[in-house]
Parts: C-alpha cells; structure tokens; sequence
C-alpha cells in the first residue's frame, strides 16, 4: 500500500509498504477515505519528538471502511464505516474505566521507554513516535486498529467524511479544553492560537456556555475564520501588546480561563526573544518553547483556569511558575480522551449545531502528503486544514 | 556453577563506603581543571606550553566545559560511573590534542611533555576507578535498591516491581498458580510444566542465545495472597521467587508484588553485558509484570510494528520502524497463536 512516512527532520515521503494485517485478536484493518495533517504531525515533521525512526508512518486523523477484524472484536463488521480515535485505548484497565483514555495503561506496548521520560506511562497514540507505541499511523491507504472493540464510531448517517473526520482528534480536543476550563455564565475564555484546534477550542467554549471568547494570533486569515466561523473577538499578538489588550477587554480583570491551543513550538513576534528560545530548543536546553503558555498564565485573572491542550514535549525554560502559584491557577491538561466525546460530539454534529468541516482548507491526494506538510507547517495560502484523500 | 552469593558479597561492600573517596577526588580535580580553562584559556596554554592563538584557546575552552560537566556528574550522581568513564575518554582526548600540539606549536615542547606524562598518570586513575565502579555496580545495580529481607534467597541478582490489575484476587492469583501460563508474560520463559504436586520444569533464555532449564518447587502457598518457589539441586541458575496478591484500595483490583533472585549466567560480567543489552533486572521484572496486566485486563500481550514481539528488551532497545511487517507477525508467546 501507499503509506507517508517520517525520513528524518523536515522530510516525509510517500512510498510502497506491507499491507497491514492483525497482530492481536481485538484488531481490525481499516481501508482510509480520509485522512488528516494535525499540528502535532508538525513537531514531529520538526524533529522535536523523541523516538522517530525513519520509515515510520505518520498520521492520527483517520477514518474509513472496515475491511477485516479479529476474532476478538464483536462490535465491528467488514462494512461498517468508522472514525478511528487517535489515542488507542483497551477499555478495561482502571485509567479506561475512569473515562481516562489517553493515559491507558495497557495500549503502549513501549511503556518503558516512556517511563524514563515521564515516571508513567500515557496510552499508545498512531503515528506518534516509539516511545507512545510504535504504531503505524493513518497517513495511509490501510491502517490496523488495536483494541477495535473499543475505539472507532460507526457513523450510519450520510454524513460526509469532512463532517466527520474530525471527530479522531481536533473536535473532541477542542472541546475538552473548552470543558476543562468549567466554564459558568458570564465567563471570558481566552484561546492562545486560531489554528485548527483552537478553532474547536472557540466554537465549543460557546457551545459550554461562555459568554466571550477571545482569540489570538498572528495570522489574519485565521483570525478571520475565527471571527466569522466562530464568533470570536481577535487579537493579533504581532501588532497589539497581548497583556495590554486582555486587561482591557475584560475591564481589567483578566480572562477567566485560558486555553493554550499552540503547544511546544510557540512563536514570540521579538525576534530576539523567539531566538533565546529557538536556540534553547535547538541544543536541547529545553524541548519546549514556552511564549504562549507564558503569556497565558501572566493574563490569567487569579483564580482563574488554564487549560493546556497544546502539546509538550519535555521541559521549559522560565516558566513562571510564581504566578501561577499565588494567582492560584487551576491547571488542567491532557491529551484529549477521545472516546468519551466521541457519541455526544457525533450527535452534536447530527443535530446541526456544528459543522466541522469548516477548517478544512486545503484537499489533496495522499500522495501530496509531503506539499500538504509544507503548506500547512509555514500557513502559506491561507491554510488551516489539510485534509489527505488516500 | 561458582557460588554466585559468595560473588555478590565479595566486591567493595555497599554504596557510599571509603571507595567512593576517589571518584569525588577525580571530580572535584575535573572541576580545578575546567574552571581556569574556561575561564583563562591563554594562561593555561602557556603554562604547559602550547603556543597561545586563538585556536589553542578554543579547544582549551572545549576541554574545559567538558571538564565542568564531568565534575559535576562525578559528584551530583548517585552512581557516577558513566561520569568517570567519560573522565577516560576525555583524557584520550587530552592526550591527542596534547600530541597535536607538540607537532605544531609547542612553543615549550618541555613543558608539553610534562604535561602529557601528568595526563598519562590521570589516564590510568581514571581507567582504575572506572572499572572498579563498573564491577561494583555490575553486582549491585539491582540490589541496592532492591535487597531482599530474607536473606537466604538464590543468586545474587534481585529483582522486584509492583503493579495493579484490575481483576480480583482470586482469579489473579490462580492464572499466576499455574505456573504453565508464565511463558505468555515472563520473556526469558520457553515453557513451564507441571510435573507434580509443587514441582514443575522450567526452561527458559539466557543472555546470548543460551538454553537453560531447572526443576522448581512451590515453597509457599496461600490462597489469594502469596506464592513462593525456588530451584532445586543440579539447576542451570539457581533462582526464587515471590509473588504477592493486596487488596488494590477502592474497586481497582489485586496489587501484585513480584521478587525474584537469580544467579546471572556468567556472574557480575554476564551481568554487565546483559545490562548493554537492555536487560536490566527489574527493568525486566517491570515488563514482565506489565504483560502480565495486559494479558489479565486484555487477554494477550500488546502488539505493535514497532514491537512485533512483544516487550523484548532488544527489540526496545532497538525498534523496527513503525510500519507493517513483510511477513506474518512473528507469533510469539503472548501474541495470537
Ligand atoms: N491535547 C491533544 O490531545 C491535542 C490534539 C491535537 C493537537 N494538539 C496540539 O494542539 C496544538 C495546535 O494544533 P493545530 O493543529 O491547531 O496546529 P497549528 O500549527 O495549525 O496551530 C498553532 C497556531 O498557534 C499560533 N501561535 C504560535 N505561537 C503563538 C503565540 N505565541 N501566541 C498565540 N498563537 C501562537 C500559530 O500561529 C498557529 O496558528 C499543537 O501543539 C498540537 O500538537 C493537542
Ligand atoms: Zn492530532
Ligand atoms: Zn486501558
């Protein structure tokens, strides 16, 4: 089959690898109809995750048609049309029966490499380095789903693959940071990034109730979609002092909560004060570039939340933590447990109160995966989305 | 074979003893010799008598960080091993820089050669304390943190983990009371079989491709809670171990607490070697008790592309890339048979 796998920093390439096949009873194998480019293909694209090795398949946002299942899974038939979650999860561990998908105790069959780094283990994720798995992802004709019993949703109503296919990830992503954040009448949410994410970030903290959300940026064409597809006040952190700016909107309070949707390679307008950071990053002095959460934790209103779904890798220079003590912060973060948005966010979408499908900018074959990348990693074209047709 | 508990007790006694005196010696000389380095580049140089340009006082500074971050791995680290090893190939270093420096701009050739004899004696300390520090740990890596309280127990290799399983302690503990299922979980196991009322005949791997097997016998036994076995008389590698089943607090299950003790083939050199492999002990006891969940919570051992295996250690160490197989997926124990 045509696969996109990683072949070092800044490459990926489109080449002919083995058809997938069961490995365990509870697989099942999933012809791709759609499959997705997310932000955090970027770090690893960027070389900041540990543990790639050339010739691994990316990919995490998929869905298809099942075409062969193990003899464990009951609950999938060859037909069926499903989207995949991209944390893989087997359902009966005590972190899964919590709700607590992303960090299963069983789906990493690397757990060990990952508990030198973090103490524990999380759950195994497609496409997304050794150290969470080894498991080949969905950037792909074919892709094996473990634990298969557990994780797909089968979608019987006609909606389109775009309608859908964000349920892998982002949509549910999005709105975990929005829910982590608790929202109650009256409150101001304000979401670091316009990107893909964050876009789910703003249309669920309206869906959860929020009375205002504030985005911010630097890229117009994102903030446009942000004003216009979701409703939200902008700020564009490259001509306006962000600090400045929040005090004012919210009548010198601060938000109330505050959610990172920009994650371990954050961009600061400085030049000088992005290449501390650059450089930093670049001699593994820290792994993460922290401007974003920074920032975040200094406009927050004390007492206030912040919710963190960007992702991070490893360690961060100057984080102030200080402030966030004594502001007495809620921090709530976590890869998104996907499987508990799954039903809910699926009837969501049935019942029209959202159409993901908005983001999606950019459509391309599978084999164009490596122009997608580029595209979407330096937002030329006004892209937000890239959506790979296998 | 050797009495392997003779073995473990022989070598330099336990951690933080007078033996440790000479690698924070070695450190704290690292870090006499980084700082000036770093610091005064020129003056060093001149002072064994190198020529002072700019590229002298590069490499000079180079040395000197590297001194710096020896020094204070040497004496921040618990086990500075690896540090002072380091310490030894820097000192190559040195004496290559000091040879290029003869042939091209010692302006005191003299003084070079002084300080090239200096380095040599540093060389061979370092080599000294590094091999003895490796030998030490090479024997006390897995006990120092995980002795056993018995005392009596085989092999001067002991291993321990703990880990929780969603399951009651009933059913828990009779999957683990057949000892014939410990092949799916236990890596190094090929086959247990039963062959009487507390005995059974294990055969397993040993590092580098070797076959070992024993004859075991149950040496405690109690319902729900505990189970114990040691090797008899005439086994390949003298091994016990224990199992342990707690009440997990709430609804989460059965706790398991696992010990082993087993005499390492080879002695405190198998071990070392089989460490570069990955094969830490209770690295190894982790894992096998992680595919033991899998197994209990999932019902087999966690596949992936990258691990086709299983969690073997080598396979860890050195991953396949993450996409499909050529062939069939190797079926080891624990996969889909
Ligand atoms: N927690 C999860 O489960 C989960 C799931 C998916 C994605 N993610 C993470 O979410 C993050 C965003 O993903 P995406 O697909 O939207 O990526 P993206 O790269 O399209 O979006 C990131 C956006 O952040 C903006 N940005 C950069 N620096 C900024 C700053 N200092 N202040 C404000 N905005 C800044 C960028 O301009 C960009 O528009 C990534 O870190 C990704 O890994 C997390
Ligand atoms: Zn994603
Ligand atoms: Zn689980």
């Amino acid at each position: 089959m045509r696969a996109n796998v990683w072949s070092g920093r800044n490459t990926v390439q489109v080449e002919n690898v083995p058809d997938p096949k069961i490995m365990n009873s509870r697989d099942a194998i999933v012809r791709i109809t759609s499959t997705a480019i997310c932000g955090s293909d970027l770090h690893l694209y960027d070389g900041y995750i540990p543990t790639m090795k050339r010739g691994d398949i990316l990919g995490h946002e998929f869905m298809g048609e099942v075409v062969e299942v193990g003899k464990g899974v009951g609950s999938l038939t060859v037909g069926d049309r499903v989207v995949v979650p991209f944390p893989i999860a087997c359902g009966s561990c005590n972190q899964c029966r919590r709700g607590l998908f992303s960090v299963c105790e069983n789906s990493n069959p690397n757990a060990r490499i990952a508990e030198k780094l973090m103490g524990h283990s999380t759950a195994g994720i497609f496409g997304y380095s050794h150290m969470l798995g080894g498991y080949a992802g969905g950037q792909a004709e074919y892709a094996r789903v473990p634990f298969a019993d557990v994780g797909p949703i089968k979608i019987e109503s006609g909606l389109a693959d775009e309608q859908v296919l964000f349920l892998s990830d982002i949509f549910p992503t999005g709105y975990m940071g929005a829910e982590m954040c608790d929202i109650k009448p009256g409150d101001v949410v304000a979401v670091w990034g316009a990107g893909p994410v964050a876009q789910f970030a703003i249309a669920s903290a309206y869906l959860l109730g929020a009375e205002r959300v504030i985005a911010i940026d630097r890229f117009e064409y994102r903030l446009q979609m942000a004003r216009e597809k979701g409703g939200a006040e902008t700020i564009n952190y490259a001509e306006t002092n962000v600090l400045e700016a929040l005090r004012e909107m919210t009548g010198g309070r601060g938000p109330d909560a505050c959610i990172d949707a920009v994650g371990m390679e954050a961009h600061h307008h400085n030049p000088g004060l992005h290449a501390y950071d650059r450089v930093k990053q670049a001699t593994r002095l820290e792994t993460d570039r922290g401007h974003a959460l920074r920032q975040a934790v200094i406009a927050c209103r004390p007492g206030g939340t912040l919710s963190i779904i960007g992702v991070y890798g490893g360690l961060m220079d100057k984080f102030p933590i200080g402030a966030l003590m004594n502001k007495g912060l809620t921090v709530r973060t976590g890869q998104c447990h996907v499987h508990r948005y799954l039903r809910p966010l699926l009837q969501r979408i049935e019942q029209g109160e959202i159409d993901p499908s908005f983001v999606v900018t950019h459509r391309l074959s599978l084999d164009d995966a490596p122009t997608g990348y580029e595209t979407f990693k330096h937002k030329r074209d006004d892209c937000v989305k890239v959506v790979l047709k296998p | 074979m050797a009495d392997p508990v003779q073995a473990s007790s022989s070598p330099s006694g336990p951690p933080g003893r007078p033996g440790d005196n000479v690698s924070r010696a070695l450190g704290l000389f690292s870090a006499a010799l980084g700082v000036p380095q770093v610091v005064a580049p020129g003056r060093v140089a001149r002072l064994i008598g190198l020529k002072d340009d700019g590229r002298t006082r590069f490499w000079m500074r180079a040395v000197g960080v590297r001194e710096l971050a020896a020094a204070t791995g040497i004496l921040t680290r618990r086990r500075p091993t690896g540090w002072v090893w380091s310490r030894v190939a820097g000192d190559t270093m040195d004496l290559a820089l000091l040879r290029a420096g003869l042939g091209r701009k010692a302006v005191r050739p003299t003084r070079t050669v002084i300080a090239t004899g200096a380095v040599l004696g540093v060389t061979a300390a370092d080599a000294a304390e590094s091999v003895r520090l490796t030998r030490r740990e090479a024997v006390q890596t897995p006990s120092a943190s995980t002795a056993s309280q018995d005392g009596k127990a085989a092999g001067p290799m002991h291993a321990r983990a703990a880990i929780t399983v969603r399951r009651p302690r009933k059913e828990v503990y009779a999957f683990w009371h057949d000892f014939e299922n410990m092949p799916q979980f236990m890596a190094h196991v090929e086959s247990v079989q039963i062959t009487g009322i507390r005995r059974s005949h294990w055969v397993a791997t040993a590092p580098a491709g070797r076959r070992v097997e024993w004859d075991a016998e149950m040496t405690a036994d109690e319902e729900a809670k505990l189970i114990a076995w040691r090797s008899l008389e005439g086994a390949d590698v003298e091994n016990s171990g224990t199992v342990r089943f707690l009440k997990a607090p709430g609804d989460q299950g059965t706790e398991i607490q696992l010990e082993l003790h087993y005499a390492m083939p080879g002695g405190a050199l198998g071990a070392a070697v089989a460490k570069l492999f990955g094969e830490e002990p209770s690295q190894q006891v982790r894992d096998d008790l992680r595919r033991f969940k899998q197994v209990m919570e999932t019902g087999e051992v966690v596949l992936s592309d990258g691990s086709p295996e299983g969690t073997l250690a080598i396979r860890l160490a050195r991953q396949r890339p993450a996409h499909p197989l050529e062939s069939e997926p190797i079926g080891t124990k624990g996969g889909p048979s």
